[in-house]
């Protein structure tokens, strides 16, 4: 089965996430901030990272930049979802490693679409 | 609703347009006309179907039956048959037309989601095909459809429905939490108000025409005449596509499966031609 870690600082968008994504396929793990996200994956590198961009701690995109640095850390595809919806915020995303993009508010459909499109499916 | 009521529309829509409109579904056929009824100012649905009833006013006819048309839609509606175009019709099509131009026609192109994914499709084939030439028209039964595709605006949620986040950057810009597409492709469709029922010699012969997730819901009888009408617009290397799993050639003997998991077809060579 295939991993996905959910980071966001809500619990409320983690639990839609989880219920879309167990739906088709994944198995779960949620982390609260960047910090949080990046004890997860050196302890287990998921498949998948579902990512916000702003949180406390640590944001979603300097976890994404510490995270290529790891080793493994190459291996997780990306998905961002946050409310930034500039293409200034898209393209530094994907120039830092992001696969796909996901502007808040989503939903299922959405969600599985782009898991989709990066190939996670 | 009443059920004289629900009679009355299923025979406009299948008369005027080869609608098939499924009388059971009440909420579902409530929803589509309780936004029109507002829209033009009656009571009721009720009072919407008395007005026409009478008949007096054809703008309100079509507006009824334009609210009935499902206009259900996504960019790169399934993905596998936009590759397939990207990668193997239209660099065949633009060798068959040796620098003129490939005409593409989305015949019942909603919102405009196709049509633009089709020139988008056209914009990532030409890098291959630096002397190729493509036509887009956009047709579609629906006014309202119509306006909307043309604006190439579209909301946070349509661009996220089938558009790879790469696509989305590379063809729209963004204002506040509307997405316009780029006026390059905008400006290089056509559009035109089309009931697929009608003569549809006048509009000229395409390369590639696109009818798909429409079949489905039309009457059979006029599905196949849709079908010989379209068969008889394409030019003689053109290419039909359906959406998947929707017949085709086994609605009428115009049609000859070429890719048919794909729902592509190509007009069988003793169908007469349109004059």
């Amino acid at each position: 089965m295939k991993t996905c870690l959910v980071v966001d600082d809500s619990r409320v968008i983690r639990k839609v996430a989880r219920r879309v994504l167990e739906d088709i396929g994944f198995e779960i793990a949620e982390a609260a901030d960047g910090m949080e996200a990046l004890a997860w994956c050196r302890t287990a590198m998921p498949d998948a990272i579902l990512l916000d961009w702003n949180m406390p701690v640590m944001n979603g995109l300097e976890f994404l930049q510490r995270l290529r640095q790891e080793p493994g850390g190459q291996a997780p595809v990306v998905v961002f979802c946050t409310v930034e919806n500039s293409l200034d915020r898209i393209r530094l995303a994907l120039d830092s490693g992001a696969t796909e993009y996901i502007m808040k508010p989503f939903d299922g459909g959405i969600l599985e679409a782009k898991f989709a499109a990066a190939g996670l499916l | 609703m009443t059920p004289e009521d629900l009679d009355l529309l299923a025979e406009l829509c299948r008369s005027r347009a080869g609608l098939r409109v499924e009388i059971d579904k009440t909420y579902l056929i409530e929803s589509r006309l309780a936004p029109l009824a507002r829209r033009e100012s009656f009571a009721s649905i009720d009072a919407l179907m008395a007005a026409v009833r009478l008949g007096r006013d054809g703008r309100l006819l079509w507006a009824v039956i334009e609210a009935m048309t499902l206009n259900d839609t996504t960019f790169f509606r399934d993905r596998k048959v936009f590759d397939h175009i990207r990668d193997t019709l239209l660099p065949a099509l633009a060798r068959r037309r040796e620098g003129k131009p490939v005409r593409i026609w989305s015949a019942a192109c909603a919102t405009g989601q196709e049509v633009y994914s089709l020139a988008m499709a056209a914009e990532e084939a030409r890098d291959a095909l630096p002397n190729a030439r493509f036509e887009f028209f956009g047709s579609d039964l629906s006014e309202r459809c119509l306006e909307k595709a043309q604006s190439g605006l579209y909301t946070q949620f349509e661009v996220q429905r089938g558009l790879p986040i790469r696509q989305l950057i590379a063809h729209f810009e963004s204002q506040d939490e509307t997405w316009a597409i780029s006026p390059r492709i905008r400006q290089g469709v056509r559009w035109r108000r089309v009931n697929l029922v009608d003569d549809l010699s006048g509009l000229g012969r395409f390369d590639m025409i696109l009818l798909r997730h429409v079949l489905p819901d039309l009457d059979p009888t006029v599905g196949r005449r849709v079908l010989e009408g379209l068969a008889g617009q394409l030019s003689s290397h053109g290419v039909l596509v359906l959406g998947p799993l929707e017949g085709g050639a086994e609605l009428t003997g115009a049609l000859r499966p070429a890719d048919p998991l794909l729902g592509i077809f190509t007009r069988d060579p003793a169908f007469r031609a349109a004059a």
